[in-house]
């Protein structure tokens, strides 16, 4: 195996040069949000808090954040809602048309988002309707459920019919399964659903571009302000706070979905449902 | 044999031509039975012959195609699995895996809302009967296959259901574990006096621990007995080699004379066995083959006497055992050879392949066919 | 369960998602394919069905530029992706033993953060004074800055390998977890060496994990146009930039809607090409 090795030790060096890119951008915003200059470029010139302050007054910014949390929170409780009635069915049932129609709900993941942010402008224009936050939210719910379906598909497969079924055999309704089995056991899917659903939503740009109004999410503002250089280190201050926040999030998903599968009694190291 | 079984066979489960199918697929064909309360009931057979969609369309998790089911004098048509009196314990156990012992246990008690005290006491009176007493608060994901099937069961009997049913409760335990299983279940059942309906396509733990079998076959019960009455006198040679080995012997009728029956039997010649032997309803001119169980022939040792009935015989192979030597004996007359099984008493030498030898046997054990 | 049965309970069950995807997926999407056909002047909209959005569309030599440099920029993008992600989806797949599950935490993670941010990062690197100007410079490399790596086609493919590194990787490493570890000792013990054995057994067998890698990366990088306007110059816009432009400032939207058809369709027939040629590859490989 000295062969094995050497070629070991080539691929190792690729991937970790591979993972360098893949984290030279997310390193370099911390550092520039603790900048002290108003230019992004190296050298750095010192350390500096103010761009963090600067967030604090900034109402515009508040009310993009306040906006996103709307969007991304609403966007997160219907889709997985939905996420579950299809995953559910699709895991459980055989019915007509089912690939078709499972097609057609999982059809945003490999549509151009400019196609569904374009479409739904179209139609909103056609049928008189104006843009506001709604608009966006039904924009992210189109391309949330899919993801929402891949969580929830390996929840749902990963429960053994016949605890449904024990249930049912020992007197309980369809409700008080559905309340005392079913749901406890899809409980961590369900959260890890909400918080990626939820993590999308909050950055998602382009659909939001398309459909916002008046009221703008945090994106589109971020957007707005590229085209101030002064303004770059405060985006930068911000983008470290999302950046925080996101991978908060998805520790905490990652948490639920290891939990589920030791209560299934699954090897926790699997990789399964994890995106 | 239960006390319940000898004095009052009364139904407590009746299936009245009962058929299931599936599209185009039939996997019931019309299954008529009585199960007697208090007794252990069996359905046995191999994969795919309907005995677990019977056993479902009891509990209530599927309906019959045609036909009815009765249970203790109700019809069970459109009544769902929650409404019956009957629970189940699933073949892999289903415990449920977010609860802990004494909660999996208690599952269906919480809708009588009994006062906690009643509530923990009858739980772990649950758990003592299957020897889990004190294990209450332990989280179910810990637990042995043993201990789930266990829990299975304690969940199923606080419920004091009319039936429990049982499918291929044992199939996932290792083969220890199974025979333990077996003879504990068997007792539980004679102890709380509830009839028990397992599902199983294990010949021998279906003869152990159950008073009547029904063997099934592509979606029918081929014959429904005793274990012994289905070990000694199988009405088809189907059942017959389902349950143990038989060695299968061409066979015509010559005549009949009072209680016997003379036939010719390839292989062992002119024989007369008793005309009990012949199943109820058949002739004794249909009979086309005969059986005989291994254990029912013997090698007759060197030097020992002849008891009336033997023939020449050559080994064709011997297949140890430990305590049983099966060997594969030549007979003259008959190409395949049969099978023959001996104790390995003390003092008793293994017979190697080609030794010459004779075979015994006595004609009251032979089984006879269409 | 009945099938008739089973198949109503489905139904059933999925039919508030579906009516959601028929009422606002499906009906949208027929509704942009009619509006291809119409015409706009200010606000005033001519339902008379006309072919003259799609004539401007394929003839005007700036849609037709655009349109075909998007096509060009996407493939580039996506074999770019694809070629650098399977090394290290292998790597990942074969000889990570126990972690796996951490690198898979580790390359997902980049793609959670702001995308917007991670474009507009991107152009800090590779700008005039960027990162990584700065670093060769100060390494004593090059003497002055390189200026051929932003505002052109380089820059929009480097930063769309990274925004779409995940998704490439992670199809390709399904695919490769899938495959037997014993096929590939079959095929050692039948004489063939790591590099035969790689092309004979190991690719063809993750050919679909290439395949599904190759067009989710290739369908939404179409429709990108953040990263062309903020890292691509003019001669990195794409065709997205145009469907924007004609949605928003133009103010014509049927045009837009003719456009948007047109690279769908050209990215759908391109998809199914590439399909069919995989399975092709799929079965010649293993000959």
């Amino acid at each position: 195996m000295a062969n094995g090795s050497r070629k070991l030790s080539w691929l190792r060096a690729y991937a970790s040069v591979y993972m360098v890119f893949l984290y030279a951008p997310v390193v370099l915003l911390p550092i520039f949000a603790f900048n002290d200059s108003t230019v992004i470029a190296f050298p750095l010139s010192g350390f500096t808090t103010d761009w963090f302050a600067s967030l604090k007054g900034n109402s515009a910014l508040k009310d993009a954040v306040s906006n996103s949390l709307i969007v991304a929170v609403t966007t997160a409780m219907i889709s997985t809602i939905l996420g579950a009635f299809a995953a559910r069915a699709g895991v459980r049932y055989r019915f007509p048309a089912k690939r078709g129609i499972m097609g057609l709900i999982l059809l945003p993941l490999v549509l151009p988002e400019i196609i569904i942010a374009v479409a739904l402008l179209v139609m909103l224009m056609r049928l008189g309707l104006s843009l506001s936050l709604w608009t966006v939210i039904v924009g992210h719910v189109l391309v949330c459920v899919p993801f929402s379906i891949a969580v929830l598909n390996s929840a749902f497969s990963g429960l053994d019919q016949s605890l449904e079924e024990a249930s049912f055999d020992l007197g309980e309704t369809a409700w008080g399964t559905f309340r005392r089995v079913t749901f406890p056991l899809i409980l961590p899917g369900v959260i890890s659903s909400l918080l990626i659903t939820f993590t999308i939503s909050l950055d998602e740009f382009i659909i939001a571009f398309f459909l916002t109004g008046t009221d703008v999410t945090l994106p589109v503002y971020i957007w707005s302000q590229l085209r101030f250089p002064a303004k770059l280190p405060g985006v930068m201050a911000l983008g470290t706070l999302l950046l925080l926040l996101t991978i908060s999030l998805l520790i905490v998903a990652e948490f639920f979905r290891r939990r589920s599968a030791q209560r299934r009694g699954l090897d926790a190291s699997t990789t399964e449902g994890l995106i | 044999m239960t006390a319940a079984k000898a004095e009052n066979p009364k139904p407590i489960i009746t299936l009245d031509n009962v058929t299931r199918s599936f599209g185009s697929v039939q996997a019931l064909r019309g299954v008529t039975a009585e199960i007697r309360e208090g007794e252990f009931f069996s359905l046995l057979g191999p994969s795919g012959c309907g005995k677990t969609t019977l056993l479902r369309m009891i509990a209530g998790f599927d309906e019959p195609t045609s036909g009815a089911i009765t249970l203790d004098g109700k019809p069970m048509a459109g009544i769902a699995a929650n409404h019956r009196p009957t629970n189940m314990v699933f073949q892999s156990y289903a415990i449920f895996p977010h609860l802990s012992v004494a909660d999996n246990v208690g599952y269906g008690l919480k809708k009588k809302r009994l006062p906690k005290a009643e509530y923990d006491r009858e739980v772990e009176e649950a758990l003592k009967m299957v020897s889990l007493g004190g294990y209450g608060p332990r989280a179910a994901h810990t637990l042995s296959g043993g201990q789930r099937q266990r829990v299975a069961l304690a969940r199923a009997l606080i419920m004091r259901p009319k039936v429990i049913l049982l499918d291929e409760p044992l199939s996932a335990l290792d083969k220890k574990l199974r025979e333990q299983m077996q003879i504990e279940l068997r007792r539980l059942q004679r102890s709380v006096g509830i009839t028990f309906i397992l599902v199983t396509h294990d010949q021998e733990e279906a003869l152990i621990m159950s008073d009547r079998i029904a063997v099934m076959f592509d979606g029918q019960i081929a014959q429904l007995d005793s274990p012994e009455a289905l070990y000694r006198k199988p009405n088809t040679q189907r059942v017959a080699s389902f349950i143990g080995v038989m060695n299968f012997l061409e066979a015509r009728p010559i005549g009949e004379k009072g209680d016997k029956i003379s036939l010719d039997i390839q292989a062992l010649g002119l024989l007369d066995i008793p005309a009990s032997a012949l199943p109820e309803g058949m002739a004794a001119s249909e009979i086309s083959r005969v059986g005989v169980r291994p254990e029912m022939m013997s090698i007759v040792l060197e030097g020992a006497k002849s008891t009336g009935h033997d023939i020449e015989a050559e080994i064709a192979e011997a297949e140890y055992y430990g305590d049983m030597t099966y060997y594969l004996v030549k007979l003259s007359g008959k190409d395949e050879p049969v099978t023959i099984s001996m104790r390995n008493t003390a003092g008793r030498a293994v017979l190697e392949a080609g030794s010459k030898t004779r075979v015994s046997f006595s004609p009251e054990s032979i089984v006879v066919f269409q | 369960m009945d099938v008739q049965n089973e198949g109503r309970k489905g139904l059933l069950l999925v039919s508030p998602t579906f009516l959601y995807a028929i009422l606002l997926l499906a009906a949208p999407l027929i509704l942009v394919v009619m509006f291809s056909f119409w015409t706009q002047d200010y606000l005033d909209l001519d339902t008379t069905p006309t072919l003259a959005n799609y004539k401007e569309a394929w003839s005007e030599p700036l849609y037709r530029e655009l349109m075909l440099r998007s096509l060009r920029i996407s493939v580039l993008v996506t074999t770019v992706t694809v070629l650098s992600a399977f090394p290290v989806a292998y790597y990942v797949s074969f000889r990570v033993k126990e972690r796996k599950a951490l690198w898979l935490f580790l390359i997902t993670a980049p793609f959670w953060t702001s995308y917007l941010l991670r474009v507009f990062l991107w152009k800090v690197i590779l700008g005039y004074n960027g990162v990584f100007n700065s670093a060769l410079l100060w390494t004593g490399i090059i003497e002055e800055p390189l200026q051929f790596i932003l505002y052109n086609v380089n820059a929009v493919v480097i930063t769309l390998a990274h925004a779409w590194a995940p998704f490439a990787i992670l199809p390709i490493f399904v695919a490769l977890e899938k495959i037997d570890r014993s096929l590939l000792e079959a095929a050692e013990d039948l004489g063939d060496g790591p590099v035969r054995r790689f092309f004979r057994v190991t690719l063809p067998l993750a050919i679909p994990g290439v395949m599904a890698a190759t067009l989710i990366v290739l369908i939404p990088t179409v429709g990108d146009f953040i990263t062309p306007r903020l890292v691509g110059g003019t001669e990195g816009l794409m065709i997205s930039n145009m469907i924007q432009v004609q949605f928003g400032k133009a103010n014509n939207a049927p045009l837009g809607a003719a456009l948007a058809v047109s690279s769908m369709f050209i990215v759908g027939g391109l998809s199914l090409l590439i399909f069919l040629a995989s399975r092709r590859v799929g079965r010649v490989a293993g000959e």
